[in-house]
């Protein structure tokens, strides 16, 4: 057994916590303030490589494995959790399912732009009525001609309107249920694909979040991804990858929550000495700290298995519920080490609090990832 | 061109230092990182070799194993190759490295030698001017511009009370300052090609030396810690009357006004 990081997976972890620590933290606040991203972050990340970082070489990726990853989107987490949303949503819900289902004409039109971040990537599953649910997706996708007709909406769409390109699961025969779903990829711009309410959201504020509206929207025959009647099994496969995404989301939140409260508690004294000197407030920290380590060896396996080519359904649910609560854990102890200041916005760990709680409800509620957990237990 | 960058691996800016029982400097579980003002001659040697449209950028240190730390994140920039030369557990001063550095240099091909004007562990500046001596070629320190063509090296550097603009033939020995560039980030694909990078490593016999030929001229006595800053002073009372009773402790007590 080796616990051990290669020379590479370290290297990628000081290089993007530099970068992170840098150009993204001073940012992180007022880009949360103002509901709004700044876009140049995106472009300093593509140049980095940080935009297709498991894809191979070939397709302008970087060639890292899926712990590489993971380290990446936790340390911009760290400092910037709507950052970590933003590179997961577009890596593991976009290029992945291209990646892994496309066809070599798709990788080279939609993979190569998406993995050296020219373009930026979404999924498109979640209806009103189909989250958890999601096999009962209602956006319809008819064959006419060389052309599918998509119809419907979707909501909460992670880089809605600021992504460039888009997988969307539609029904394309209602009789068979999920059984008779299918991915498209669809183009921005696309005549009858626009964009409807802008979430207000309670954290990773940052980060866009949409509604999709498709009206009579044409999609071309050679973009539906994977076979037709697999949408539903895609979706659930790239969610299974996602989770190691948000599971290292997660993680990087609650580090960096831990980090602010341990710097502060050393330095705000109450009662004529550091608050680090009272054992109440080491126990937490020593709480804070150990279920930091556990979520990282689960988010660090489940990536490991995967590259491994080994399942890792099961490891990757675990690490997404056990990281997730973690975080709101950890965000809530961080904010209670603060005191009074930690509950107003002049302290990061305000912040943290808020974006911990996403983590727990998208790519499957902890609730779906028990029932993933539990079926693969039971199987 | 050929260009050469000497770096040198530091403690991070943020380490804590302290001693140890010996009175010495404890290295243990402190973060290196490759010293800054190296970063900047390094980014400058990748920008050199862009610019030319051809060249090889050429790391060297003289350091521990863990040197190659410093070295490979020079690579993953974009540098060609490294050189390491492990001396062993010996003393060095800046006499001792320029020796060791100026001697391996000798054996390579080079048209510019480039590094950082200081360290910010030590910050003696003398290492790059004495490798220049060593080499009998011209030494121009804390550059903040540079530009190389035909064989010459026209570089700006900070003086007091202004800037100079340098011309040397070249080979030469140019010492980079802040401001000189901002460095770039490793890439991903840099870090993974990084790995593939020739990384030769030398001991003192390899380079030709012996122990004798590079005991340190200058051996440091002790070391001390400075001052932990006293806390701060706060003036209470009515602004106009605090305003006075600060007045009168700058003028009286810290004699600054």
């Amino acid at each position: 057994m080796e616990f051990k990081l290669s020379e590479e997976q370290e290297m990628i972890r000081k290089t993007v916590r530099d970068f992170a620590e840098s150009e993204v933290a001073p940012k992180a606040g007022p880009m949360d303030e103002a509901e709004e991203y700044d876009y140049t972050l995106w472009d300093k990340m593509a140049e980095m490589g940080l935009t297709g970082i498991p894809f191979p070489e070939e397709y302008e990726g970087a060639g890292m494995d899926n712990v590489c990853y993971a380290i990446a989107v936790e340390e911009l987490s760290r400092v910037c959790a709507s950052t970590g949303v933003l590179i997961s949503a577009h890596t593991s819900l976009c290029a992945w399912p291209i990646y892994a289902f496309g066809t070599e004409e798709q990788k080279q039109k939609y993979l190569v732009p998406l993995a050296s971040g020219k373009k930026i990537g979404a999924l498109g599953l979640t209806e009103p009525s189909a989250g958890s649910d999601a096999g009962s997706v209602k956006t319809s996708a008819v064959l006419d001609g060389d052309e599918y007709v998509l119809n419907g909406s979707k909501i909460f769409i992670t880089n809605g309107e600021k992504a460039d390109i888009y997988v969307i699961i539609a029904s394309t025969d209602k009789t068979k249920g999920h059984r008779g779903t299918a991915a498209f990829i669809v183009e921005k711009g696309t005549p009858g694909f626009t964009f409807g309410k802008k979430e207000h959201k309670m954290g990773i504020r940052a980060s866009s979040t949409y509604e999709l509206v498709f009206e009579n929207c044409r999609v071309p025959r050679e973009n539906l991804l994977g076979e037709d009647g697999k949408g539903f099994k895609i979706a659930l496969m790239t969610l299974d990858g996602g989770r190691i995404g948000i599971a290292a989301q997660a993680l990087g939140i609650a580090q960096g929550a831990f980090d602010e409260a341990l710097k502060y508690s050393k330095v705000r004294e109450q009662f004529g000495k550091p608050i680090s000197s009272f054992q109440g407030l080491q126990w937490m920290l020593a709480d804070m700290a150990t279920r930091i380590e556990a979520a990282r060896l689960l988010v660090y396996k489940a990536a490991y298995l995967k590259d491994q080519g080994e399942p890792y359904s099961k490891e990757s649910a675990m690490a997404k519920l056990f990281a997730s609560e973690c975080a709101m854990w950890v965000t809530t102890k961080a904010v209670q080490i603060f005191g009074g200041y930690g509950y107003t916005r002049e302290y990061p760990v305000e912040r943290m609090m808020r974006d911990a709680k996403i983590t727990e409800i998208y790519e499957g509620t902890s609730e779906v990832q028990r029932i993933v957990i539990a079926a693969n237990l039971l199987k | 061109m050929k260009i050469l960058v000497c770096l040198k691996q530091t403690f991070d800016t943020e380490a804590k230092i302290v001693l140890d029982e010996n009175g010495k400097i404890e290295r243990q579980g402190v973060s290196l990182i490759m010293n800054p003002y190296d970063e900047f001659a390094v980014e400058e040697a990748l920008r050199l070799k862009e610019n030319q449209g051809e060249g090889e950028v050429t790391v060297i240190s003289v350091g521990g194993q863990q040197t190659q730390d410093a070295l490979r994140q020079a690579l993953a920039m974009g540098a060609d190759k490294a050189v390491l030369v492990d001396p062993g557990d010996v003393e060095l001063d800046e006499y001792s490295t320029a020796t060791i550095l100026a001697k391996v240099i000798s054996g390579m091909e080079y048209d510019i030698i480039l590094g950082g004007f200081r360290a910010i562990d030590d910050g003696s500046a003398q290492v790059a001017g004495r490798v220049a001596e060593i080499l009998n070629i011209p030494v121009v320190n804390m550059i903040t511009k540079l530009e190389v063509a035909d064989g010459k090296a026209v570089a700006t550097r900070e003086i007091e009370g202004g800037s100079e603009v340098v011309e040397v033939p070249l080979p030469a020995v140019l010492t980079a300052q802040k401001g000189l560039n901002e460095p770039r980030y490793p890439s991903m694909k840099g870090i993974m090609k990084a790995k593939k990078k020739p990384m030769q490593k030398m001991t003192l016999a390899d380079v030709g030396l012996e122990e004798g030929q590079i005991a340190p001229k200058v051996k440091a006595i002790s070391f001390s810690l400075p001052e932990p800053r006293k806390a701060g002073k706060i003036i209470p009372g009515e602004p106009a009357e605090a305003a006075r009773e600060l007045a009168r402790l700058l003028r009286e007590e810290a004699k600054v006004v």
